[in-house]
């Protein structure tokens, strides 16, 4: 697989780690009224048969963490961003 | 008769080939001594001096021939050279002759000429379909005692190598415009039309002599011979500059994003690699467009004795007599149900070889294989088969022929040319998931859905005649271009005439005489196709489970496409509903070494040495692998000679004067901004941003799931200025974390970090005396007073005059101690001069082990605590988690479960009888319960013999912790039988108070 990283070109897997859904937003809240969210947002996973976000991390290049849209069927990538948007 | 002119090659014809018989090679095979020449492959080479048995089959150790002319042998596997470079299941048609070669056969005792073995053929109604399914489940301690073993000693292939493999092996990568895969008619056309266009290209071919069947067959392209062509067109690829041709190079793998793996063969045509080149390379090719021209596979078909020595696919007939003027016999019958069998009978003709008879399963055989078995004088059987080919371990003697009428006749023959069409080589379009499609018309799996970027052409994709393969050839090179941005500048294609395929499915003779073989490298007959669909299997991925067809190194190259036709007419089905199995890489064997490449022995992943290292091993410092790093564990004085009486000196030089420990392994993390205390605030349970500048903090960092992360002490140098240590451990895990939370989390915050572990130099100097030492190392005027630098005070310093440093006052090991960081060139200068300015202070130096002691004797945690399962109050530090602020794992550590008192928590134990020795991992149960899981109440994570207290002491979890302490339980060890009865106590042996560290 071939990602293209928005600092470094297209690279090769070997030089990226995989981390999982970027999908997910960290609570802003401390309440325990939102003891959900936080579950939802530590532990529980979607899996979608299709297009999906993903954060891999430029380990082996810059170091960005970048958002990655894969189709996980096929393995096609849709889109590279910077998670932290435009630098 | 042409044949056996050069005495020493009796089968070898006397004129011909792409052999260069001005070089003459020696080799030998088993206890044959032979002669070949230069551009034979092993396989050709024995053809040509008469050697047709090669082998003996995997299960019943069948006798075996040379079955085909390239890499899809099942048959003619070898092992190739000796001693440690002896290589199993190479097949010999594709060993390139070298001078010296040696070969001996596998799978037979004591000779292949007579093997024992042989009588698992008497036991062959045993050893059907599944047998190690039904035959031997009873008793079941029969299997592993009697069974396995038995049955492993007569059933297998090769021997692989006994000692290690001296060759170097490589790992490359290549980019390129256009890859083409194979170096056949259209490989070579596609090639030329995007070379010509100028993309840049690279052609991979599995031979050592590009062209495929071009030099094979006696065809023209244009107006030249088809060989001739070929090499013009080689000839013109090399001097193109953005072409690059790869011989001997399989391509494997399809993967993602137009990623190749191809495996190039650089040194196995040679008796050792050439210097400063390894044997094997192992590429991975990145292309933008793909042309996939790796051509067809013949298949037989399936009669009786079918897998006799003499038995050969008719296209590899024609190699041996084309390219090598090698002849695989000297009186043939020719078997086929397509037009192969006119150029085979008119190849064998012009050879010198008596063709007995020409066997067409056709019921209308075409006027060109009428007129080719008349000119060749041979006897035509229209609509005939053959149903068994009779004969003994030297090969077949005699064909029993039957005709339409049903009438038998036998005719003496030493070859069988059998030719049941042509199976498109179409594995690696399915390496990403797609199924190919049964297409009726060819007989056929023709590629389905194409990776992206790939393209096929020519007998890759059913279109067999040579004047298709070069204009589709043309076509998809052409194409791949233009797609590229190229102009479409490629010449004209090259012409040739498409020869009649005529093809008439016939996989296998129903009334044969004998077993029949599908799959010969498993040997696995029509009856045990046959068998596995009234046991119920009916799918090809089932019948290959339980009958092997299809495995091992061929793949079922040769004898898949027939074993579903056999299955499909089993099963009364159409073969497009029986399946395929699935391809998967490799497509040919890789051997493992290709895949380590140089990561090997010490090569296997990097060692990463500490600035003292140098110093270190001059004093014969005795060292350890954590992770990556070399670190030195202890260092052995004359005379020691036990570890623990090393450690135990060092931990007492140390704690009653002075010792100094090599720290740079800890993770260095420099962070910045106007928002790092901020950040810092966020990623530590504890606080930084109130962290006075010019002081060190203890820090832990959690996970966001609660759970204990990582701890390490971190420095404030400015007021947007910090500097972060993090365990050996963690160093890099750390770093990405911090990454993620700035980059994902907070990325409105102003603040940066890098990684600075290989930057700095760091020194512990620890003891009584490590104030005396610090202040000879300082530049003058530096005050190390603990006045004017007290307890966790941490700045810059100039250091042995005028080197830039820094001086932070921590302790791990409960003393007064000091660390000094100095940029790494510098470390091997300092740790000198540690030890000079410490000498009159009696300085020790000390390892990880002493350093272990100091910290357990302390109650630090370290890894053995930090083991991911531990929350901030199993290791007593709840305290430290800051209630004013959001952090990494706040709201998760909050969870009840996690801070329950009855969690296992960090306690110290010390034996009840003083001399007992502890050892780490064994688990707490009550004083007077049996051990036993339900007792369990935690274990021992850390233990070391305290030189200070004079017995062991250990850290370890236990459930209720704190409210135990004076209790006495049992540290329950059974897997070493050593049971110890402990005292609970705090988690601190030494200096509760920390008075030590202030003075």
């Amino acid at each position: 697989m071939r990602i293209r990283c928005p600092y470094c070109g297209e690279r090769g897997l070997e030089e990226f780690t995989y981390r999982g859904d970027a999908t997910v937003t960290r609570p802003e809240t401390l309440d325990q009224t939102a003891e959900a969210a936080w579950v939802d947002y530590v532990y529980l996973r979607d899996n979608p048969a299709g297009p999906h976000r993903e954060h891999w991390y430029h380990g082996a290049g810059c170091h960005a963490w970048l958002v990655v849209t894969r189709d996980v069927r096929t393995h096609e990538i849709l889109g590279v961003e910077l998670a932290g948007g435009p630098a | 008769m042409t044949i056996g002119t050069p005495t020493d090659q009796p089968s070898r014809l006397a004129f011909g080939g792409l052999i260069d018989r001005r070089l003459p090679l020696r080799f030998r095979f088993d206890d044959l001594e032979l002669t070949g020449y230069a551009g034979d492959t092993l396989a050709s080479a024995l053809i040509a001096n008469d050697v047709k048995l090669v082998g003996r089959s995997f299960k019943y150790h069948r006798p075996r021939g040379i079955l085909t002319a390239g890499s899809e042998e099942p048959n003619a596997l070898v092992e190739l050279r000796a001693g440690p470079r002896r290589e199993p299941n190479t097949r010999a048609t594709t060993i390139e002759l070298y001078d010296g070669l040696a070969a001996d056969s596998q799978n037979r005792w004591p000779s292949l000429r007579h093997d024992l073995l042989a009588v698992n053929q008497l036991a062959a109604p045993f050893l059907g379909a599944g047998f190690y399914y039904k035959t031997f489940m009873w008793p079941a301690a029969f299997w592993e005692k009697v069974y396995e073993p038995a049955i492993r000693r007569a059933a297998g292939l090769g021997r692989a190598a006994t000692a290690a493999d001296p060759d170097p092996y490589e790992k490359a990568f290549a980019f390129c415009d256009v890859l083409v895969i194979g170096g056949g008619p259209a490989g070579l056309a596609a090639a030329l039309a995007a070379g010509r266009a100028g993309a840049r290209v690279i052609l991979c071919d599995e031979d050592f002599l590009a062209g495929g069947r071009l030099n094979a067959e006696r065809r023209g392209v244009g107006d030249k011979p088809a060989y001739a062509w070929a090499a013009e067109a080689v000839a013109e690829l090399a001097a193109m500059p953005d072409v690059t041709l790869m011989p001997r190079t399989t391509v494997y793998g399809v993967y993602d994003g137009g990623t190749y793996a191809a495996i190039e063969r650089v040194g196995d045509h040679l008796p050792v690699p050439a210097p400063h080149t390894p044997r094997q390379r192992n590429w991975k090719i990145v292309a933008k467009r793909t042309v996939l021209a790796a051509g067809a596979i013949e298949r037989p078909i399936v009669f009786g004795g079918n897998d006799r020595p003499g038995v050969m696919l008719a296209g590899a007939v024609r190699t041996y007599l084309n390219r090598f003027a090698a002849a695989p016999g000297r009186r043939a019958v020719v078997f086929a149900n397509n037009d192969e069998a006119a150029a085979t009978t008119a190849d064998l003709a012009a050879a010198g070889v008596v063709v007995a008879a020409v066997v067409d399963t056709r019921r209308d055989v075409p006027a060109a294989t009428r007129e080719a078995a008349k000119a060749a004088g041979a006897l035509l059987v229209a609509e005939g088969r053959i149903v068994e080919a009779k004969g003994g371990r030297r090969g077949v003697r005699s064909a029993l022929i039957r005709n339409r009428d049903g009438r038998d006749m036998h005719l003496a023959c030493d070859l069988i040319a059998v030719s049941g069409g042509w199976s498109p080589t179409i594995q690696l379009t399915s390496h990403l998931g797609a199924k190919p499609m049964w297409d009726e018309a060819r007989a056929a799996q023709l590629p389905g859905a194409l990776p992206p970027g790939m393209a096929v052409a020519g007998a890759a994709a059913g279109d067999f005649g040579l004047g298709s393969c070069l204009a589709e050839g043309h076509a998809a090179g052409a194409d791949a271009a233009e797609a590229l941005g190229h102009d479409r500048s490629s010449g004209a294609a090259p012409v040739a005439d498409d020869e009649p395929a005529g093809l008439a499915p016939y996989w296998h003779v129903k009334d044969s005489a004998g077993k029949a073989f599908v799959d010969f490298q498993n040997d696995v007959s029509v009856s045990d196709v046959a068998l596995a669909v009234r046991d119920g299997f009916r799918i090809a991925e089932h019948l290959k489970r339980y009958t092997t067809l299809g495995m091992a190194t061929d793949q079922g190259k040769t004898g898949n496409t027939a074993g579903m036709a056999v299955l499909a007419e089993a099963t009364a089905r159409p073969v497009a509903e029986v399946g395929m199995t699935t391809f998967r890489p490799p497509y040919v064997p890789v051997a493992i070494g290709a895949f380590a490449g140089h990561h090997r022995g010490k090569a296997f992943r990097p060692t990463r040495l500490a600035p003292s290292h140098a110093w270190a091993a001059e004093r014969g410092a005795v060292f350890v692998e954590t992770g990556n790093w070399l670190r030195a564990q202890w260092y052995p004085e004359a005379g020691e000679t036990d570890w623990l009486e090393s450690v135990t000196r060092e931990v007492k030089g140390t704690r009653e004067r002075v010792g100094v420990c090599d720290v740079s392994t800890l993770g260095k993390i420099d962070v910045q901004g106007p928002d790092a205390g901020t950040f810092l605030d966020r990623v530590y349970a504890n606080t930084f941003s109130t962290l006075p500048v010019g002081k060190a903090r203890y820090g832990l960092m959690l996970r966001e799931d609660g759970f204990v992360l990582d701890d390490g002490t971190t420095a404030r140098l400015g007021e947007e200025h910090y500097f972060m240590t993090t365990t050996t451990a963690n160093a890099v895990k750390v770093m990405q974390h911090l990454e993620y939370c700035h980059q994902v989390i907070w990325p409105d915050l102003d603040v940066q970090m890098v990684s600075v572990t290989e930057q700095w130099a760091q020194y512990a100097i620890a003891g009584p005396k490590a104030r005396a030492v610090v202040a000879a190392l300082l530049d003058p005027s530096q005050d190390v007073s603990n006045e004017a630098f007290p307890y966790l005070a941490a700045g810059p310093v100039t250091v042995c005059g005028g080197v830039a440093g820094r001086l932070y006052r921590l302790s791990f090991s409960g003393e007064l101690a000091y660390e000094i960081g100095v940029p790494a060139r510098y470390g091997d200068a300092l740790i000198r001069a540690i030890m000079t300015a410490g000498a009159p202070h009696g300085i020790v130096p000390y390892g990880t082990e002493a350093l272990g002691v100091m910290r357990i004797e302390k109650g630090h945690p370290a890894g053995n605590e930090l083991n991911g399962q531990t929350t901030a109050h199993d290791l007593g530090f709840g305290k430290l988690l800051s209630k004013k602020k959001d952090f990494i794992g706040r709201f998760m550590a909050a969870r009840p479960a996690l801070t329950d008192p009855g969690r296992t928590t960090l306690v110290g134990v010390k034996p009840v009888e003083p001399g007992a020795r502890l050892r780490g991992g064994a688990h707490f149960v009550p004083r007077d319960a049996t051990v036993s899981s339900e007792n369990d109440q935690g274990y021992l994570t850390s233990v070391a013999f305290s030189p200070e207290l004079g017995h062991w002491i250990g850290l370890g979890f236990l459930a209720n912790g704190p409210e135990r302490y004076g209790e006495v339980i049992r540290a329950a060890d059974p897997l070493r039988s050593a049971d110890v009865m402990v005292e609970v106590c705090a988690p601190c042996f030494i200096d509760p108070e920390g008075a030590r560290l202030r003075v």
